[in-house]
């Protein structure tokens, strides 16, 4: 029987509540959404919080709103609202892509988007989605609130920028003309984490691509950013040639490990292979965003 | 610590401790068996129960984060000696051998039936498969789910 060691529980009625709290605690307190990252690593003796912090009273931050030229998410919105956005299903696709393959659907009812990018796991989907679209974080403290890009929001394996005493409280997804966006995922089985998951935008005009995000789950310590590859694409036109040279980059760049999912080499070949599709699919869906525009 | 939960519309207040998780508190606390315990990390789908009407995996929520809300076992699927219609569906079509997975495949099957009355088999696979059966097999189940679909839509029709 896998029971978590003994710890206080607090339930939270404010989110300044929780600040206040997270700072009188210190490392010792811990937040809990969700709760399915966290209570396993608490089964499995992997964190130990003395101080739990429940949030899901916290209905102020369970959202999807477009807000002047960005995208808002509340930390506390769970996989399932994500999954359903229509705002979120038009304005970057990759969301439905990655929500459809992330965990089975009683688990979407509970996970949220603050949960999963916190715990930070490198084979996480969410991370790596968050990272191509470019989105930055809201993280709050007693001293006010600081925002953070994906690019320096992955501080190690299971590490973030959010230190003791701040919460993560927003997600930002920037809105340019001409986006398109796709995630893709091989897994072994119907609810797993992947074996190498790709996620890409892109930002069209013209024709050409203006700018591009790449961002790939489980083959490195932390989410990848093939931040090679996104300058390759910059001020190009897309094409297959051009795909598979991203694809190569991200194959190179990426620094996968054998395990019961598969040897290096298959791991760099999904990486690549899983590039590519994912590009294809993003620039479509920007080329017809423009088309239409 | 004390809470305050309904349990198959029963409110109860009893004194747990925070690290107590639900399917431990419907089991052990409250004696409510037919709610399985397998895989403990969310994976099996065994202990599945409803939290405010919406499918949840028991053994990773903590009893204490359910303070206020309604949950819902597997028990409260039979209502004065009348099975329910995924109950009969599981019966018909052989979708058990040992059982061990049924409560939260059934639970499972509730939730979706409730939100979509007429699911596609995609659908229902989609619908349960964070739920693992290692002796029937999912055909059974998958056609236990769309008895229950026809069955219910039939008792519909018959009522109008």
């Amino acid at each position: 029987m896998q029971t978590p060691a003994s710890f206080e529980y607090e339930r939270a009625t404010s989110v300044d509540g929780v600040i206040a709290s997270l700072k009188k605690r210190g490392s010792g307190a811990r937040v809990i959404a969700g709760g399915h990252s966290l209570l396993p690593m608490m089964k499995l003796r992997l964190a130990n919080p003395e101080h739990l912090i429940d949030i899901n009273d916290l209905v102020e931050l369970a959202y999807i709103r477009e807000q002047g030229d960005e995208i808002r998410i509340g930390a506390l919105t769970r996989h399932v609202d994500l999954l359903n956005s229509e705002l979120l299903a038009e304005r970057f696709p990759l969301f439905r892509d990655a929500e459809q393959v992330i965990a089975d659907p009683v688990v979407r009812n509970r996970g949220t988007i603050g949960g999963s990018l916190c715990q930070a796991d490198a084979a996480e989907d969410l991370s790596s989605v968050c990272s191509a679209v470019k989105a930055k974080v809201v993280i709050r403290s007693a001293d006010g609130e600081r925002v953070v890009g994906m690019e320096d929001f992955h501080v190690g394996p299971y590490m973030t920028a959010v230190s003791d005493g701040e919460l993560l409280t927003e997600i930002r997804l920037p809105l340019r003309p001409g986006a398109g966006s796709a995630h893709e995922k091989v897994e072994r089985r119907a609810g797993d984490w992947a074996i190498v998951a790709a996620s890409a935008a892109v930002w069209v005009d013209g024709g050409s691509i203006v700018d591009a995000g790449l961002a790939l789950s489980a083959v490195g310590l932390t989410t990848i950013h093939v931040t090679r590859a996104e300058e390759l694409l910059r001020g190009k036109a897309p094409s297959d040639e051009l795909f598979a040279q991203a694809g190569e980059i991200a194959a190179a760049d990426c620094s996968p490990s054998a395990d019961g999912r598969g040897p290096v080499d298959y791991k760099r070949h999904l990486a690549d292979v899983l590039t590519q599709r994912a590009l294809r699919r993003a620039v479509a869906g920007a080329l017809h965003q423009e088309a239409g525009r | 610590m004390k809470v305050s939960i309904s349990i198959n519309d029963e409110k109860v207040s009893r004194e747990i401790e925070p690290r107590q998780l639900l399917v431990h508190f419907i089991r052990d606390t409250e004696g409510l068996t037919g709610t399985h315990w397998g895989c403990d990390t969310s994976n099996c789908g065994a202990c599945v129960v409803h939290m405010d009407g919406k499918p949840v995996k028991s053994c990773t929520i903590l009893a204490a984060m359910c303070e206020g809300h309604e949950i819902h076992t597997v028990e409260s699927l039979e209502v004065d000696g009348q099975l329910d219609p995924v109950q009969q569906g599981f019966h018909e079509q052989h979708a058990l051998q040992c059982g061990f997975c049924t409560p939260g495949m059934m639970m499972t099957a509730r939730a979706l039936l409730n939100e979509n009355p007429d699911p596609t088999d995609h659908e229902i696979r989609t619908a349960i498969s964070g739920g693992i059966c290692r002796c029937t097999g999912y055909m059974n189940i998958v056609s236990a789910i769309r008895w229950a679909a026809e069955h219910e839509a039939a008792a519909a029709k018959q009522e109008v």
